[in-house]
């Protein structure tokens, strides 16, 4: 436990070591802002559905830049060798990876606080929506982050690691759209919309925590942790 | 300490490790040494539990490294710095070092004691509040090293310590190599000759995957030919009559020629210059240069990796 801590913590000075930290949270903080107040006076209405709908496109630009240079950098410049070397499981430093990009999306959270509260200022928002809406939001974002960090495992390009981030979370964001799914035949698209992130997260929004669709982020989150895991690791050999 | 049984790794169809088995005993300075390209990274990462070979056998300190169970203990017993020693841009020299040790397990009661020890051991002293990203390779080289001995591991393995260094860095590492091997077994890789020669009590020489010889380095140069000299020729231009005479010359073992060079292995006791420079000089080659030498580790090398 102690080294994945050690891990998580140099993981995360390096965030904000350089001014990639700075500059995702920057622009993060600033294109969601501006978006919702754009939409927010005109429909009239003390929600902050609108922010919460933002969020699955803009992480998706988002996520995939903080998790781009994760394992990718530590290929390119040799590190790794080093680091899979230590006396310690690729489990757990899959985790701790994991666990830095995660404390990263917190803290991106934390700060999308103003936005509640500035609107229970003005009205009187459901709060049971917002807690909800926060938390499918960490579900989101955690399952992105997991992906982000398998595809990272795999190339030691930040550019190549981050387009095809992109392009996967896309299509698992895009499989539950109904504009698709009216083109498939009924067996496939129950199969599509169960994938889709957006399903799930539309269902959380509502209010509405069900078990099946923790499960269904926790299962994508642990499903790509094992996939990153077994691109790092040495199996044992015979 | 570490025993290595018929090894291969392949990267598709080439070899990178073709069968290699080797005994290494507690104490031992080993220099594996090879042409850019004929395995000794790869072997490296293997007894590192980095990557995994195809098949083959290795057990170091008696723990089978099969069993994924005991790699986590093999690689506490390790202190490595692979090729050209990636770091932690971004640290300082003192972050980067405790952040190793608390990787390696080192209590955090005990963690600045043995980071002084590293430090004042590898040179480090004024350097180590200085971000990795300033550091020369000089430097680079002596916090990678410094690195691989925090916890004080049994076994030491560097790969290319030296390349890359200036003379006089090269020395410097070369010296500090000299004190690790006096109290734990060093594997170290190489395309440096002298280096190995000045480090090592045992050398292994690797070509195409396969270890090619195997002992200290005077019993290398002994079987290059204890008794053998090198004559190395150049000259102007080569004839074709040239040859022939050269051959006909008493006590000559091999010719070789590569452009306007000429290599001819002699018997030691046996001085044949004066005949050569007589033939070269009737000849009207345009004699340039006529060396003679004992056959040394250089040549035993070349001999072995060549082709």
């Amino acid at each position: 436990m102690n080294k994945i801590l050690t891990i998580t913590k140099k993981e995360l000075n390096s965030y904000f070591n350089s001014p990639l930290g700075y500059v995702v949270v920057s622009v993060f903080l600033v294109i969601v802002g501006w978006l919702f107040i754009q939409t927010f006076f005109i429909i009239g209405q003390a929600t902050l559905r609108s922010f919460f709908n933002l969020l699955p496109i803009l992480f998706m630009f988002i996520i995939p830049a903080v998790t781009m240079s994760s394992w990718s950098e530590e290929k390119k410049s040799g590190t790794v060798e080093v680091l899979m070397t230590f006396p310690v499981s690729a489990v757990k430093v899959v985790m701790a990876k994991f666990f830095s990009s995660f404390v990263f999306l917190l803290i991106m959270l934390v700060l999308t606080l103003a936005i509640p509260m500035m609107v229970s200022d003005i009205g009187s928002p459901d709060k049971g929506i917002i807690i909800a809406g926060y938390i499918g939001a960490i579900l989101l974002g955690s399952a992105y982050i997991a992906i982000g960090l398998w595809i990272s495992s795999v190339t030691r390009n930040q550019i190549i690691s981050f387009l095809v981030t992109v392009t996967i979370i896309f299509i698992f964001y895009m499989v539950g759209n109904s504009l698709i799914l009216d083109t498939m035949p009924n067996s496939i698209a129950a199969v599509g919309k169960f994938l889709s992130f957006s399903t799930h997260f539309d269902s959380i929004l509502r209010g509405v925590i069900s078990l099946s669709d923790v499960l269904y982020y926790i299962s994508v989150i642990v499903f790509f942790l094992f996939l990153n895991a077994r691109a790092v690791s040495l199996k044992s050999w015979k | 300490m570490i025993k290595v049984e018929n090894l291969v790794k392949k990267y598709g169809e080439l070899a990178a490790l073709d069968g290699v088995s080797f005994e290494l005993n507690e104490g031992e300075v080993v220099g594996v040494l090879g042409p850019n390209g004929a395995g000794k990274t790869t072997l490296l990462r293997i007894l590192v539990a980095f990557l995994e070979p195809d098949s083959g056998e290795v057990v170091i300190d008696g723990l089978d490294m099969s069993q994924q169970l005991f790699q986590q203990k093999i690689k506490g017993k390790i202190g490595y710095l692979p090729e050209s020693a990636p770091l932690y841009d971004d640290m300082t020299v003192t972050e980067y070092l405790i952040f190793v040790g608390k990787m390696q397990g080192i209590e955090a009661d005990d963690i600045y004691e043995k980071l002084a020890e590293v430090v004042e051991k590898c040179g480090l002293k004024e350097k180590k509040n200085a971000e990795i990203s300033t550091l020369s390779k000089g430097y680079r080289q002596r916090v990678g090293i410094a690195q691989a001995l925090i916890h004080n591991p049994k076994i030491v393995i560097l790969d290319e310590p030296t390349t890359g260094l200036d003379p006089n860095q090269r020395i410097e590492i070369r010296d500090l190599i000299k004190e690790i091997g006096k109290s734990k077994t060093v594997i170290l890789s190489s395309h440096v000759l002298s280096e190995v020669k000045a480090t090592c009590s045992r050398v292994l020489i690797i070509n195409k995957g396969k270890i090619v010889a195997d002992g200290t380095p005077e019993e290398l140069e002994n079987k290059g030919g204890k008794n053998k000299a090198t004559i190395h020729i150049e000259v102007e231009k080569i004839g074709s009559s040239l040859l022939p005479r050269l051959e006909a010359v008493e006590g000559i073992n091999n010719i070789e020629v590569i452009e306007n060079r000429i290599i001819i292995v002699s018997d030691m006791e046996n001085d044949i210059r004066k005949d050569i420079a007589r033939i070269i000089i009737e000849e009207e080659h345009g004699l340039l240069e006529l060396v003679r030498k004992q056959v040394d580790l250089e040549d035993v090398f070349i001999n072995l990796t060549k082709e």
